[in-house]
């Protein structure tokens, strides 16, 4: 897969008798940003957390720019720390300021120290916003605060690649807007990115491709005007009939 | 002041009196009744000796001193080994297997004998083996029987802490590329022993109660001194300076972990 900068092929997995992925494949170009949509229990987390490897897959293959990161026995630290996630829940350790959650990783997986990585750090801050909140524990933030520290949590490790996995599925409506200003940000920025999400109006206006679940398979993807403008499938319509129907 | 204010400045007017004169029933109650008992003139003549009491307080507190020194050591070793069975429990790798074995039979063992059998055992038994000075002595091998049976209950707090933080965050922690020892050390402990800080706590007191047993197998420590003077004076006064003396340390111990702990949270929220 010499292009791709991540390449799914029949990637299948189970928990017990409950077969959540039913042969997933995807390609992810450099520089791309895919959404992945479809009703809560479609796939798309288990998706997301497979890629990384955080759940064995059953089947299938995974290759990130070229290397098979799903070999049973590959040692996954180094491959993780190529794949940034951020999730729902934004998972901050709460003992530890916004600051320490971001340097955290840098000093003991990448051997980073002293001030060229708090420079580097609080740069990120800056760029996102934050730089006054640096100092702050979780608990002190709002929950757009803490998604984007999360955010910058991923960041600081350099990742080739983000995955975001629903993350203002948990935000209060006022605050979606700041953590997706930041994937805009890192959009322009060419980070390439795969999120699953429930924002169809983000969806359509940023994501270079959407891919549809359905029962643990993709079952329609294209560019999003094709895929909200003109569904081919009918579970695609019917889906998206019932997300974009209007509110009272 | 509005309406609100003025209702709720009378009702917390009213609970202080109902308090106030409630606590002094009960209080005059104890005074007035327990002297109408018949056994009280003796009762007071043998437990509450005001001579006996100022006479003994000065060496009783000396001798309190061995307990907060045996205490003193005790304690890092407790949550040293403590901390040490905890993971050991909770090691995942299959060679360290024995490991885990060996860690749940030592906490079943431990927490399943009484200390005063523990620290008879081990107090009494392994100077038995004829080992020369200073090894045979009670200080050491009753503070080894305190050791093993705290950390014992040590190990299981602090466990059921580990257990207690969400997978999330190891899962945070993982995604990040950290080790499963740098997640435990820097993602899961600290968080662990904040949340079993009271249960230690208590676990401390406890403790600190317990040294006094070793009087049994001989250190003239503070219990052992006020059985000398119960003999020496056949008054039972010393029992009670020796308790007054304890509760005047486990007392402000316990107010000031709270303390510690309550200006800890509020750091974090």
């Amino acid at each position: 897969m010499p292009e791709a900068k991540l390449s799914l092929r029949g990637v299948k997995k189970s928990f017990d008798a409950n077969h959540v992925l039913r042969g997933i494949d995807l390609e992810v170009a450099p520089g791309e940003m895919i959404c992945l949509i479809g009703a809560s229990g479609s796939g798309k987390s288990t998706l997301l957390r497979c890629i990384n490897q955080l759940e064995p897959i059953d089947e299938g293959t995974v290759w990130l720019d070229g290397q098979d990161i799903s070999e049973p026995g590959l040692d996954l630290g180094p491959v993780r720390r190529r794949i940034g996630i951020v999730f729902q829940s934004y998972n901050l350790f709460p003992h530890m300021t916004a600051l320490e959650n971001v340097l955290l990783a840098p000093r003991r997986v990448l051997n980073e120290q002293g001030q060229g990585l708090e420079k580097r750090a609080t740069a990120l801050f800056e760029r996102f916003g934050l730089a006054q909140h640096m100092r702050k524990y979780p608990d002190q933030l709002s929950g757009g605060q803490q998604q984007r520290v999360a955010v910058i949590r991923a960041l600081a490790m350099r990742p080739e690649i983000m995955l975001f996995d629903e993350i203002t599925a948990a935000l209060d409506p006022e605050l979606v807007g700041e953590v997706l200003a930041v994937l805009r940000q890192l959009r322009e920025e060419g980070m390439t990115m795969l999120l699953a999400t429930h924002e169809m109006g983000f969806a359509r206006e940023l994501a270079d491709r959407v891919c549809f679940m359905d029962g643990g398979v993709i079952v329609e993807e294209g560019p999003p005007e094709q895929i909200f403008s003109a569904p081919r499938v009918a579970r695609t319509q019917s889906f998206l009939r019932s997300v974009l129907r209007p509110t009272l | 002041m509005n309406r609100r204010q003025a209702y709720e400045a009378a009702q917390r007017r009213r609970s202080l009196t109902v308090a106030g004169i409630s606590t002094l029933a009960v209080v005059a109650a104890v005074f007035l009744l327990v002297p109408l008992a018949p056994g009280w003139p003796a009762v007071r003549a043998s437990f509450f000796d005001g001579q006996v009491f100022a006479e003994t307080f000065p060496t009783l507190l000396r001798a309190f001193l061995i307990d907060v020194m045996i205490f003193a050591w005790s304690v890092p070793l407790i949550l040293g080994l403590g901390l040490a069975i905890a993971l050991a429990r909770g090691a995942r790798a299959p060679a360290l297997f024995p490991l885990r074995i060996f860690g749940a039979v030592y906490v079943d063992i431990f927490r399943g004998v009484p200390v005063v059998l523990t620290i008879y055992l081990i107090g009494f038994g392994v100077p038995g083996l004829g080992l020369p000075r200073p090894w045979n002595s009670p200080y050491i091998w009753g503070t080894v029987a305190l050791v093993l049976t705290y950390s014992a209950y040590v190990a299981e707090v602090l466990r059921s802490g580990i257990e207690s933080v969400h997978a999330s965050q190891r899962n945070a922690a993982i995604c990040l590329g950290l080790t499963e020892r740098d997640t435990m050390r820097y993602v899961i402990l600290p968080q662990a022993i904040r949340r079993v800080v009271p249960a230690n706590m208590n676990m401390l007191v406890a403790l600190q109660k317990d040294v006094a047993l070793l009087s049994f197998i001989g250190p003239v420590e503070i219990l052992r001194q006020a059985g000398i003077y119960k003999s020496l004076l056949a008054n039972f006064t010393p029992y009670v300076v020796a308790a007054v003396i304890f509760l005047l340390v486990t007392v402000p111990a316990t107010r000031y972990a709270d303390y510690l702990l309550n200006r800890d949270r509020d750091a974090r929220s």
